[in-house]
């Protein structure tokens, strides 16, 4: 009786020191921690993607809460939606950010671009880049080995098997930049998502002079400068025998996409064009423009 | 029997052409070259479209320190400099000559008598050999000259001449010391001179017996030229696995290089090649080329000039193969495949190996299951299965500390994986990744 009634006791004793030492420490070392940083880090996605550029989501919230203000910083998968809370919780104001989308550059198909030789090795682009031009006589092209799939978080990039290169689901699609880094050829670019998600674009990447890209592919760009002439905006320019549409310049007309003599400009989600008939160029322009005024 | 002592293979020997003499290659209608066919700087055009140009005659000069003279190995007008597809598969700026009989540079000897005596100073040496673009002949291209201009610190103490050939199939080095053994001889003591060492090496597997014993009979008349017969192990053509071979000493990681431990190692053909330079005011603009393969008819050594395009080759070998695989410019273990077969003859073109189908065809990849053959095979002591995870996984800060740089790329570890594992490709992307890294690091 004698022996459980001092087990209990000293038990007791060293159970409430231990919470006495314990409850000092916790108050002597407590670190602060702003509790904001936890309300930020909860309207995030948390997919911890790293396209803000910072290491995660709790990374981001941090910076957001110790900046002071929010310019600069955005979190492209929780998109301006994310970031006007962030900026509730914090009493700041958010940057008005343009949405944007990843954009494959190539258009070389297995039909637009014959296969010269076959690549046998590991199933990787970089390793394709690395050890060889690739299969086909574009030595700048998509690969197609899928770098950029296994990149995504969000499932929002998928090979098509019948074109062999990737394609971008425009609803998933956070324009986080993780298949933008995954691409060894630098094929993928994020770019603005453009009025009622409207875009135009040069699907090609390949620097090669015209003679020798015109026989690589089909709808190679051959640095020809006849989009740089047609444009009435200043929006295109050609380097490296590669034409490139700036997208903070580009008016939408779609004037490039008609003179491409290799249809390498690519124009998305506009309605269909209304067959050509016999009017003059003025009156085609504005229809064409017409989705600016909205 | 000395060999190196970590990891190594034995791939089937195959060296069909062993017993064809070399034999000279006709002139092509028209030679390219592109300006980077060695390590270092590309080299910088020195002539323009429609100049005229002899055999001989310098086309471009070295871009740097570490880079290398071209010249061209026919003669005719220079017709234009484009870039054209060599054997990495991309597109490189190179100069093209449309061939117009065969007239030679005046300052070239070519007379075939054999001069043993040399009165130039180390450094006339050193120059001769600069000015006239030799490189290493065996495949990695690196310009003779800086190789013999020691960095501060470190003192050559002997000269190792590569005449190991392991690659399998290849059989230029082998017909070259069975037909030119004196030229080599002389070409190691020019370049002992030239090091300013007493001792010079040459390391020959004893697969080539009949070479060894044309050399040992020979090298009596030579003082400080000793013949070291080998065992027969891949990768004993590697720079370090040669200086642990035969002087069992051995290089540390980079970056070390093989003079940090008082060695020069140089090709045999590189030997050949100075002899030439030196002796016969004769620039590299040719070399010996072995064409071979299973199902070749006829497979050959040929002197070849440079800038001629493989298909020239393969012809008078006996032409493609019904059941070609592949086309691999060099060995079977370092060689890479060929996009064309219009690739040109460049300064480290040590073969044009011809595979049918049935051997070129990889494996079926499947996953590892530990069995450590890879770890055990390599030679520079790395774990090729680890690292070649890494690298597939973008960890470059664990694959440096894994000593990636280090791999010498020999594909032991790819050529043994029951698994048929792209080992070595998962390699070479990372260890140029991690060296990238470290380049820019270093830069800052």
């Amino acid at each position: 009786m004698d022996l459980i009634l001092v087990a209990v006791i000293s038990l007791g004793a060293i159970g409430l020191i231990a919470a006495v030492i314990l409850y000092v420490a916790s108050k002597k070392f407590a670190v602060y921690e702003d509790p904001r940083i936890a309300q930020v880090a909860e309207v995030l996605p948390q997919a911890n993607c790293g396209g803000c550029g910072y290491p995660g989501c709790s990374g981001f919230a941090e910076a957001c809460v110790k900046a002071g203000s929010l310019e600069g910083k955005l979190c492209p998968a929780g998109g301006q939606a994310a970031m006007s809370k962030i900026a509730a919780i914090l009493g700041l104001e958010a940057e008005a950010s343009e949405p944007k989308v990843a954009v494959v550059r190539c258009n070389g198909s297995c039909e637009n671009r014959p296969r010269i030789v076959k690549y046998d090795g590991a199933r990787s682009c970089k390793v394709a880049h690395a050890t060889s031009a690739g299969e086909t006589a574009c030595s700048f092209g998509c690969l197609g080995c899928g770098d950029c799939v296994s990149a995504c978080k969000f499932d929002a990039i998928h090979m098509n098997p019948e074109t062999g290169f990737p394609e971008v689901d425009e609803e998933k699609c956070t324009a986080c930049g993780a298949c933008v880094k995954a691409c060894p050829r630098v094929i993928i670019e994020i770019r603005p998502k453009g009025k009622n998600n409207r875009r135009v674009y040069v699907s090609c990447v390949n620097k090669d002079k015209g003679a020798v890209a015109m026989k690589a592919c089909k709808v190679s760009c051959i640095g020809c400068g006849k989009c740089v002439k047609e444009c009435s905006f200043e929006a295109i320019t050609v380097t490296n025998n590669l034409a490139y549409i700036d997208p903070n310049k580009c008016r939408l007309c779609r004037k490039c996409e008609a003179v491409c003599p290799k249809n390498a400009i690519v124009s998305v989600n506009f309605p269909p064009r209304k067959p050509k008939v016999e009017t003059p160029a003025a009156v085609e322009t504005p229809a064409a423009e017409a989705p600016k005024a909205e | 029997m000395k060999t190196f002592k970590i990891g190594g293979i034995h791939p089937a020997e195959n060296k069909l052409s062993a017993a064809s003499a070399i034999e000279v290659l006709g002139l092509p209608k028209q030679a390219v070259y592109p300006l980077s066919q060695h390590i270092g700087a590309p080299a910088v055009p020195c002539v323009a479209k429609g100049d005229v140009v002899k055999v001989g005659t310098k086309i471009a000069d070295a871009g740097g320190f570490v880079s290398a003279s071209i010249f061209s190995g026919v003669s005719g007008k220079v017709a234009k400099i484009d870039s054209v597809i060599d054997a990495s598969g991309y597109r490189k700026p190179a100069i093209f000559i449309d061939v117009d009989g065969d007239e030679w540079e005046e300052s070239i000897d070519r007379s075939e008598n054999l001069v043993k005596e040399c009165s130039l100073t180390p450094e006339e040496i050193v120059e001769k050999i600069k000015n006239a673009g030799v490189v290493g002949m065996g495949g990695a291209c690196f310009p003779t000259h800086v190789k013999l201009c020691p960095p501060p610190g470190s003192k050559a103490e002997c000269v190792i001449i590569n005449a190991v050939e392991c690659e399998p199939y290849l059989t230029a080095d082998h017909r070259l010391m069975l037909e030119k053994p004196e030229e080599i001889l002389v070409g190691v003591t020019l370049l002992m001179k030239a090091a300013k060492v007493e001792k010079g090496y040459i390391g020959i597997e004893n697969n080539k017996p009949d070479a060894i014993k044309v050399m040992q009979e020979k090298a009596v008349a030579y003082p400080g030229i000793e013949i070291v017969p080998l065992k027969v192990k891949y990768p004993q053509g590697s720079e370090k696995q040669l200086i642990d071979a035969i002087i069992a000493r051995q290089v540390p990681a980079p970056p070390a290089i093989p003079i940090s431990v008082g060695a020069v190692v140089q090709n045999v053909g590189t030997a050949f090649a100075v002899y030439e330079a030196v002796i016969k005011n004769k620039p590299l603009f040719e070399r010996i080329v072995t064409v071979t393969g299973k199902s070749v008819e006829k497979p050959s050594n040929f002197l070849t000039r440079m800038g001629t395009p493989m298909s020239q080759l393969i012809d008078a070998a006996g032409g493609l193969p019904e059941d070609t695989g592949k086309v691999i410019g060099g060995g079977p273990m370092m060689g890479k495949a060929l996009v064309n077969t219009e690739v040109p003859i460049c300064k480290g073109s040590s073969g044009v190996l011809i595979m049918n189908d049935k051997e070129a065809r990889r494996g079926e990849e499947r996953p590892c299951i530990r069995c450590a053959k890879c770890v055990s095979v390599c030679c520079m002591g790395l774990e090729p299965f680890l690292i070649s995870t890494l690298a597939s996984l973008n960890d470059w800060e664990r694959a440096e500390k894994e000593d990636i740089v280090t791999c010498i790329e020999c594909g032991s570890c790819q050529f043994t994986c029951p698994s048929n594992r792209p080992l070595l490709d998962m390699i070479r992307m990372g260890k140029s990744t991690v060296m990238g890294i470290i380049r820019a690091r270093n830069a800052k």
